[in-house]
Order: C-alpha cells, then structure tokens, then sequence
C-alpha cells in the first residue's frame, strides 16, 4: 500500500518527509497529468493542509510568496510594479481553471524549461527558502533549477516560500510569451525584464530573464551591463546586439527551430524591455 | 498498488454529500462515479481541455485536477447544478444561439460562464474570451459561444416556437436535441456504464514496429486478484481483419505476433474495475523485438512492404486524366508550378472514444459513441464471428468525429470482452490512447503546375501528391479518389491530369477526416492561382470568377451539370466584402511597420456522398395507433445537426409541424440504415430519404381519407383531422390495425443517389450533388515574430437551400475554426504531441469573427434543393490563410501548419531572394 500523509503544520511535513521519500502535492496540476492514467507507485504527501504556507507578506528586506500561493492569489495581490511581469506571466500559466489551483511554488519545483514564473522571478532576483527537520537554507532560484525536471531541493527538503528582495522591486517590468495560439499554450519563447529608472530618464539597473530557450531558464548579465546608461526610451531597443544571447541553447522542436528561437527571443526580449520602460501594459502574448 | 479509501463529505450544488473514496482521486471521477454527475465530462484528464471544469468555492477548477481530499468540507458546483429545476437564462441563450454542437464541452462552458457573469453580467467579447480562454470546442468554432454569452441578458424568450406546419425548411429551431446538451444529462459514451461492468486495459505497442511474444498470461491473471482473463489475437473468433472499405480490411482488432505502429492494440486484460485500474502497462508480460521502420513516405519507398500484397507500400492510387494537360500547359502564356507539404493532423473531439459491452441474450449489444452503426455492427460480427444480427450497436451522444468515428476502434475489444465473460464491459479510452491509436489526417506531399492564358483562363494543370495512409488503410483509398476528382477546384480546367497515391508507412493510420484530402489538395491548387494571378495582373478574386465552374461546363471528371453550380454566385457575393478588405488592408499597411496586413481567398467545391459507388440511406416514418409520429432517424447526429435537419425536411415534406415527431435514434435493431455520417451526406442523401418517406407517408394518409394532395393533415391524439378546404375528416387511428412496429400508417423509403462510376480515366458522374464555397482571411502578420493575428474571415457557402440557417452557420464556423488549426498550428508528430498541450488546437482566442453568407442555388437532386455542407466549409480556409499571409508578407508558406518559426523562415527566405 502506498502511503497518503495530509499534516496540519509544516513542522509536521518536515518530520515526514525526514522520514521518508514523498512526493508532494499541491494545486495538482503537474502531479496529475504526469501521473497520467497509471496506478498511484509512490507516496504522497499532500501540502493542502497547511495554511502557513499560503500568504503573501512582506518582511524588512523582501516580499516573500508562500509556498501554496497560487497564481490567482498573486494576481488579486497589490504589489508594486515590478511584479507586473510576475503577473502578466501568472495569467498565462494555462488557464484561469489552473491559476486557480496551481503554486507558484509548484512551477519552480516542477522545473519545466518553459515554465511561465521562472524569467519573472529570475528577473525580480528571488530567491527560494527550503526547509527540512534539519534546517532551512536559501538558494538564488538560478542555483535552485538545475536543469529540465531537476533542482536542487533535497527529499528531505519542502520549498516553502518564495522571496523577492525589496531591493529589486524599485523598478518597473515587462514579460511577452510567444506562443502558437492564444491561451492554454506553452511557451515557444517567452521574456521578462526589469528595470530602475535615474530621474534624467537612463536606466539604472537592469535584469533580463529568457525562458524555453535553454534548459533552465537564463539571465543575461552581458546585456544587462550594456544597459546601465541606456536612455528608458524606444531606442533601448537598439542596445540589443545578439552577442548578449549566445548563452541560450534553444532546442528544435514543433513549437519551433533553434535559429527561430534565438532570432524571437531577442525581439522579445526588446518587447519586454520596451515595456518596462514604457510603464505600460502592452499585449503579454504575442500568438 | 491503490491508497486505502477514506471518508470525505463536501456540498455538491447545494446538496451534501458522503463518499468513500482514495484521498487522491481525482474530483472528476469521485463526481461522475461515485455521485453519478455524469456533466462533468473527462476529455484529457490533464487540465488541457476544461471539459471537467466545476466551481469550488465559487472558483474554477479543472476537477480532473483536484484530488478528493481538497474539497472536504467545499461547495462544488457543476452543470447540474446551474438549471435550479427550470432552464437558466444561460443555458437558454445556449441553445438559442446553436452554441451547443455535440455538446461534450458544454458543461465546462456553462460552469465557466456562469462563474463570469456572476461578476459581470454584461461582459465584452474580450472578458468573454479570457474567462473560457480554458475551455476547448471542436465544433463550434467558438462565435456562437460569445454571442449566447453575451446575450444572456437580452429579452429574447427562452425556448424560440417550433416551426408550423409548412414552415419548417429554412427555419431556425433551437436543436431538437438540445435541451439535454445544456442540461448536461446528454449520455455520451462514457456516461452510461453498467454499475457491475468489468473494466478493460489494452496493452498497446509502444514501438513503431515490432515483434512480439507474449510471457505466462494465465499467471499474470492469476497472481492479481480481481483480473478475469487476457485476449489476444488467437482468441478472436472471427476475421481479425477490419476496414471501412471491405476490399481492403487489414488492420487486425489485435496484432498478431507483430505491430506495424505505435499504439497499436495487441492484448487486452479483462477485470474488476479496482483491479484494471491498480494495472501498470508495464508489468505485462510481453517481449518486444523492434524491427526497422519508415515514417515519412520518403523512407517507405525505400522499406519493405507493410503488407505483402502491396508493393512499394503504396496502398491506393486514384487518377483523374481529361484532355492534354502536358500540351495545354506548355502552350499556356503563364503557368506556375509549386509543392506544399502538410503534417499529421488529429480530430481531437474532446469526447475520447468510450462504450460498453454486454450480451442480451445471445445478441451482443455495444452501446458507444460512433458515426456509423451500421458498418461498426458488419465489421465487429465479422471480428467476433458472429451473424450480424447477432451484434446490436446503440450509438450514445457522440462528442464529436469529423471522420475518426467512423473506423472501429473500441468496439471489437469490449465486444470481444462481453462475449467472452458473459459480463458487461467498459472502457472510455484515455486522451493518449485515443489521439495515438485512432486515425489522423493523411499528411501530404504534393506538387502541381497551372497555367493560364493571356485572358486569364486556366488552360491545364497536373497534381501529383503522395499521402501518408499509415500502417493500415482505413479511409485511404477514398483520399487516393477523391483528391485527383476535387484538385482542380471549383474551377474549369479543361486539360486535366492529376495522381494521389496512398502509401503506407509506421505512422499513425490516415483515415477520414473532414474533407478526405481534398483540404490539402487545395492548398496546393489555390497558392498556386494566387501566383497566377499576380503574374497576369489581375485581381485574384476576378480571377477566380473568370475561371469558375458554370453551368454547362464539364469538370475534370466530364461531368456536365445544366444547373445547381454555385460556385461563381459565393465569389460575385464576396465582392464588396473583397474590396472593403482590400481598402482596409492597404490603408492599415501605409502607416504599419512590422505589422502587416493581408487578405486572401480560396474557394471549394465538394462531391456529397461515395465517390461513384452506391451510398444509400433508409428513413422509415409511422405513426402509432395512438397517434405518435415517430421518425426513425438514423443519421447519428455528431453535433451537426441531422436530429433537427431531417425532422425538418420530412415535417415540411409529410405536411405537419415539427413539434408532432418522437425520434428514434440509430440503434441497429429497429432504425434502418441511414449510412455513416460522412462525406457531407446527411442534409442531403438522409434528407432526401427523409422528404421521400415524408411524402409517402402524406400520399398514404390521404389516400386512405381520400382527399386530393391539397389536403392538410393533423395530430390529436389517437386521431388523425383532414381537412380539405371546408371539410374534414376525423380518422381515429386507434380503430386500424398495427403492424409489428406498432404503426397503423408507416412508409419506408430508399434514397440512393444517381451516380456514374468512374473510369480508367477517373471520367464519369461521380456525385449527384456537390457544394460550393469560397472565403476571403484578413490577417496580421508580425513580422519579426512570424505570428499571426486573424481579423475577420467572410465565408460565402452555397447550401442549395439551408434547411437550417443557424445549423449552417454553425457548421461554416466550426469547419474555419478547423481550417484555422490545419493552417496556423495543427501538427501531430507521432510520439511527441499525444495529449493536447504539445497538440494545439484553436481556443476562443485563436478565432475571429466570421461573417457567413448562405447562398442558396438550388439543386435540382437535393431534398428542398439542399446541398451538403460539413466538409467544403474547412476547405478554403487554410489556402485563402497562406494566401493572406502571402498578400502581407510577399512569403508563401510551403510547409503546414504555418508556425510563427515557419512563418518567420519564409519571410526571411524572401527577403534574402530580394
């Protein structure tokens, strides 16, 4: 018989999962599909139960996002500008019906390459928080993806929250998925940016994230050095050469060929940038 | 391995309940198995489709998504729970608007809607998108799911008056079937399941082609509790061969001793429900040894040959050859030439295939959802050898087909099953055993040539295409026909030569499928007059009139017909919208910089019915002693509407209002054979046997009262009131004696359309009736992205006669909605897209506005003039969509679907040809 635990307090799913291998469910909507139609084989440790972990807060030095925030929960959250990529992103991860179930939490751990929160939360320097009955450590989310389905979290270890440094929530964001239809899509390539504007109109500060483009989503550090000086207008355009993109490593598939990728990724990534500068919502999707 | 069940309560709409069930299961099987909520519909069971969707604590949710022990203590709402005992609003403004088709993803719909308009009573188009943004629809092509939402607070009345006698040919009646699709209490495959049925898993071939040998099955059965038995080949009692077209079954009901593709059936195991579903595939006990396969028609030429009998794995050829193409086209004053290619594509209705199974007696009754009784209940007898009286089919709801549904699939396994055990048996396919091992679109490779002369006539033209029929040959054959007779388009071509060859390789089997080639054929063909026309200068519209088909003019098959051609009627109706579209576009393009606009045309024709071979349909009609009028339509309704079509050419045809007939369905033991419901053929052949049986039925009654043809006829009751001008007469049928069938007046008529086989040189009179359209695409290309935003789609069908407009309609827009998905992103790769989030079809956002004109040339066969419809409406759509992308980009797109990375690539080969 496999094993069923639903704990009431995370100290009680730390002991648990202390004890043993789990795997953890919570909004559902990665564990089902990939259980398919196949016989339950492993254990499961349902974190619906604890309520903890579901808030969104804010401490002396970050926002932080727990871990049974769902998408929805972000959306309806008031939150300062540079989360608007964070949740233009939260309204493409499949539909309202999966918004409203599915973690953010989920979406890290899942580790998919195209995982819609990944660039946002790349872009917005977070970091995640993982506890075990032994302690409790935080990884930079870019150390935390290790790879197509793989991180870093330990058996022994719940994520259980997300954290954003106030520090990098001063500017403002953008994010364009580009996807072949219009909802419930995975991402072909998808970009966010985030950026700190001086008050002679130059930008300060900048982080760019692309996702589906690589294993795990990247940062562009050579770019976002180019950046720093850029006038915030239509011209920060003009400050994307393609040298900056050669970290990708885009696959050919049928959501579409490498070169594609790459040539998309860099028009959407000035999308994106145009975005943030511009203060405004323009179209997320481009489909 | 299954979790020990436990106790859960929660309120389903507003009623609470107590089940026992595992923590994890999932919501929607605890609602549909455990409480009977048979509404809330499983299409995926990956929260790709939003067919399960229910509200929990007035949240939506994908309940195929929700473990059980989230909802302890919850208020869920699903479909049942929003009529609160009479209709709602909602549901009414459904069924008004025709926005139910088959009506399997209704249910979603309506939980989805209803969440919205609660905020939001009087939502725009864009809100309406974005809250059923997680709902599919295959048929309806999404307009009419808008329109009835927006229009809930109207003061339309909720249930529009039924036609009067008379009156009911070109009346718009809600479905006669309807109320049950919005009620969400429709039974459909899986909706209808013995309580004691045994469960069934079929081990499936994960290999492209491969030997097998199977391990100890008695101990595999043996050592779990709750199995019943293993079936393999060696226990098929009858011919393990079954096809659509006889001469060619080949495709075993179970492999035998090797697979020929991925997916393919090669045991089943037989048990109680727990223990099936307790089952992992891979602990069966069976070896595989992988042999060498070809999956494109490239690497099949050069393979051995699938099967024996055919050589150079070509399955089937079909030509069409009248004059001198080679010297027209060589004399011509311009000619283009080209090649497209098309991918894989698949049905995906989002009702998987679903049935049970039991025996009556020694009759073996299979109820399941199906587009052809008739020919499931011959093949499956023949399988399971059995007389075919023996084996009864009763067709449930069928959640959509468009020419999957009409091959075998589970039929043969739960029947064998049945017949083996003695017991019921069930199964409802998962959504990746469905999309893997049923039939798909024949992916193409073609090349043609036109040419033209300095007037701008089409002098000649040859086709050449190859179309990959997979591992066994299903529709094949009728592709490898229909596609020379159909690739001129609605178009005089007088110099004609044109070849299609099946040919087999590992793939998925190609089969039916909307429009059986003829919608890749016609990408080729209607490229290729866009080129022609640029290179003439003249306006591809007026091209396109110049060159169509007119009454009088032989096809390309010498087939002459003196009236009935519509084709030049939907141009000459698209010429205002034509020029409007033309204005708009270039208006648009003058200050645009990566945005595009274009506009493209295509247009269709299409044969109702078999090619050249007889196709009949049966209607029988009665009326009871106690004076019901009962219709025994045997036309399965997929969602396009025969079960208010055919009432409705047979009320007008017999004389009484629409509201006197009871129908019965196409249950094999009492309704005759109307034919499969395929090849556009029900409003018209089914319709005709329908006015034929309507009318002799009328002849019957008045003969008997012995009034003269003008005479009225009226229902009460057990009476029948004549009336003749002043007089009338009163018959009270409960006096007459009753046949078998229980009618005291009855009248079954035949209808088989006149048709002339073709020759060795594809020359004859292949249909009797064709259909006629043609389309105009305004787009936006970005492009440095390469995607593409439609605008509007002008659609112009000439239906003969629309014996419902609003069914019509409902048929243009959900065949552009699939011409869409063909066109812009549509790509089954075997292996790869096996569920519907790497497989995309079109959502509510992805289809524009479509404005439909009916236009109405009669035709001198159909009933009331009518002509078919349900496949020539996909047909233009994804030529006139590479036509507009080519109006706004200058690049042609050769290669299906037309993804923004395909896009962009022919965008940038343009540039660089510059």
């Amino acid at each position: 018989m496999v094993r069923y635990a639903k704990p009431r307090s995370v100290d009680e799913a730390l002991g648990l999962l202390a004890d043993g291998e789990w795997r953890i469910l919570a909004g559902g909507t990665d564990f089902y599909p990939a259980l398919g139609s196949l016989p339950l084989k492993y254990d499961v440790l349902d974190i619906n139960g604890l309520a903890e972990l579901d808030h969104i807060s804010e401490t002396d030095d970050a926002f932080v996002i727990g871990a049974r925030t769902s998408w929805t929960s972000l959306i309806r959250h008031d939150l300062p500008p540079a989360f608007d990529a964070l949740k233009l992103a939260a309204r493409e991860v499949g539909s309202v019906q999966i918004q409203n179930r599915a973690t953010v939490a989920g979406n890290l751990c899942n580790a998919s390459p195209a995982a819609d929160g990944v660039p946002p939360l790349l872009a917005l320097d977070a970091t995640v928080e993982l506890r075990s009955a032994s302690g409790i450590r935080t990884l930079p989310l870019y150390d935390f993806i290790l790879g197509n389905r793989k991180t870093a979290r330990r058996p022994d270890e719940l994520l259980t929250a997300i954290r954003i440094p106030t520090s990098a929530t001063a500017g403002r964001s953008g994010f364009v998925k580009l996807g072949a239809r219009r909802y419930l899509v995975i991402s072909i390539a998808m970009a966010a940016a985030n950026v700190e504007i001086e008050g002679d109109g130059r930008i300060s500060a900048a982080r760019v994230a692309v996702g589906a483009c690589s294993p795990v989503a990247l940062r562009l550090p050579a770019l976002e050095v180019a950046l720093v000086g850029c006038q915030a207008d239509a011209s920060v355009v003009g400050a994307i050469p393609n040298q900056h993109f050669a970290g990708l490593s885009p696959i050919d598939d049928v959501r579409g060929s490498a070169a594609y990728r790459i040539e998309a990724a860099r028009e959407i990534v000035g999308r994106a940038l145009l975005m943030a500068v511009g203060g405004r919502r323009a179209e997320a999707v481009a489909a | 391995m299954m979790l020990a069940k436990t106790p859960l309560t929660f309120i389903v709409n507003d009623r609470p309940v107590a089940v026992e069930v595992p923590p994890t299961a999932r919501l929607s099987a605890v609602l549909r198995d455990q409480l009977g909520l048979k509404g809330t519909k499983v299409g995926c069971d990956a929260g790709d489709c939003g067919a399960c969707t229910v509200a929990i604590d007035g949240e939506l949710a994908c309940a195929c998504l929700v473990p059980a022990a989230s909802v302890e203590g919850a208020e869920v709402r699903t479909v049942e729970g929003l009529a609160n005992g009479a209709v709602s609003a909602l549901q009414a403004s459904f069924l008004r608007h025709g926005a139910a088709q088959c009506g399997i993803c209704t249910p979603g719909f309506l939980v989805a809607a209803a969440r919205l308009l609660e905020d939001n009573p009087r939502p725009k188009e864009q809100e309406v998108r974005d809250a059923l943004g997680g709902v599919l629809c295959r048929c309806t092509g999404y307009r009419k799911i808008i329109a009835a939402v927006m229009d809930v607070g109207s003061n339309a009345p909720t249930a529009p008056e039924l036609p009067k006698a008379g009156k009911a040919v070109g009346s718009s009646p809600s479905r006669l079937d309807g109320l049950p699709k919005v009620l969400g209490s429709d039974r459909f495959g899986a909706d209808s399941f013995p309580k004691d049925a045994l469960s069934l898993l079929v081990i499936r071939s994960p290999h492209w082609h491969a030997g097998f040998t199977f391990g100890d099955l008695d101990a595999f059965v043996a050592n779990r509790p709750g199995l019943v038995a293993v079936y393999t080949a060696s226990d098929i009692p009858g011919v393990n061969a079954f096809g659509v077209i006889p001469p060619f079954a080949d495709q075993p009901a179970l492999a035998e001793g090797y697979a020929r593709f991925r997916g393919e059936a090669v045991a089943i195991v037989v048990g109680e429900k727990d223990a099936v579903e307790a089952l992992d595939p891979s602990d069966f006990p069976i070896k595989w040894d992988e042999r060498e396969h070809a999956l494109t028609v490239a690497e099949s030429k050069a393979a051995a040959p699938l099967h024996a009998a055919r050589p150079d794995n070509v399955m089937a050829q079909g030509k069409v050859r009248r004059g001198d193409a080679d010297a027209a086209i060589a004399a011509s004053h311009v000619t283009a030439s080209g090649s497209i290619e098309t991918s894989y594509v698949e049905h995906a209705y989002i009702e998987p295939e679903a049935g049970c199974a039991w025996m009556d007696g020694d009759t073996l009754v299979i109820q399941a959802c199906t587009q052809a009784p008739v020919m499931d209940r011959d093949d499956t007898a023949r399988i399971l050898g059995l007389p075919v009286e023996k084996v009864r089919i009763l067709p449930t709801a069928t959640g959509g087909g468009f020419g999957s549904k009409l091959d075998l699939s589970l039929q043969p396994l739960i029947g064998l099953a049945a017949l083996k055990t003695g017991r019921p048996v069930a199964l409802a396919y998962t959504r990746s055993e469905s999309m893997m091992s049923t039939t798909k679109r024949h992916p193409a490779e073609m090349q043609a040539t036109i040419g033209a002369d300095a007037q701008g006539r089409i002098t000649g033209m040859v086709f050449d295409g190859d179309f990959n029929t997979g591992a066994y040959a299903s529709w094949g054959p009728t592709v490898a026909t229909r596609v020379p007779v159909h690739a001129s388009g609605p178009y005089f071509t007088p110099n004609y030569r044109a070849a299609a060859r099946g040919i087999h390789t590992n793939g998925p089997v190609s089969g039916a499928f909307r429009g059986f080639g003829v919608p890749q054929a016609a990408v080729m063909q209607e490229t290729l007059y866009d080129e022609l026309a640029g290179k003439l200068g003249i306006d591809r519209l007026e091209f396109r009139l110049r060159n169509a088909l007119r009454n009088g003019q032989p096809t390309v098959c010498g087939h002459v017909m003196e009236s009935g051609i519509g084709i030049a009627d939907c141009l000459e109706a698209l010429v205002p919208h034509w020029r409007r579209a033309l204005a708009d576009a270039e208006a648009h393009n003058k200050k645009a910089r990566h945005i595009r606009r274009g506009v493209g045309i295509a247009s269709c024709w299409y044969g109702c019915g078999n090619t050249g071979i007889p196709n009949p349909s049966a209607i029988k009609l009665g009326i009871t002693a106690d004076g019901k009028l009962v219709l025994h339509q045997g036309a399965v309704d997929i969602g396009q509407g025969s079960n208010t079509v055919i009432p409705q050419i047979c009320a007008d045809a017999l004389g009484v209002p629409l509201s006197a007939f009871t129908l019965t369905g196409a249950d094999t033991a009492v309704t005759p054979d109307a034919g499969k419901t395929s090849g556009s053929r029900q409003t018209y052949i089914s319709g005709k046997a329908a006015e034929k049986s309507g009318r002799a039925l009328r002849e019957t009654i008045l003969r008997y009262a012995n009034v003269s043809s003008d005479a009225e006829i009226g229902l009460d009751g057990g009476k029948l009131l004549i009336r003749e001008g002043a007089a009338s007469r009163t018959i009270d049928l409960t006096g007459l004696p009753a046949d078998a069938d229980g009618f005291v007046f009855r009248a079954d008529e035949t209808y088989d359309p006149p048709t002339v086989p073709l020759n060795e040189n594809g020359q004859g009179k292949p249909y009797a009736v064709y259909g006629w359209g043609a389309q105009i695409v305004e787009l936006a290309v970005d492009t440095k992205l390469g995607t593409v935003e439609l605008i509007k789609i002008t659609a112009a069908h000439d239906v003969g006669r629309a014996i419902n407009p609003l069914l019509a309609e409902g048929q243009v827009e959900g065949g552009i909605a699939q011409g869409i998905g063909m066109a812009l992103m549509e790509e089954y790769v075997p292996g790869r897209t096996e569920n519907l989030h790497d497989y995309l079809i079109p959502t509510i956002g992805d289809v524009p506005p479509i404005e439909t004109i009916l236009v109405e040339v009669p035709d001198p066969e159909g009933p009331f003039g009518a002509k078919g419809l349900g496949e020539h409406v996909l047909i233009p759509t994804a030529p006139a969509i590479l036509n507009a992308i080519r109006d706004a980009t200058g690049a042609l797109v050769t290669k299906l679907p037309a993804t923004p990375s395909r896009v962009m690539e022919a965008i940038r080969a343009t540039r660089g040809a510059e």
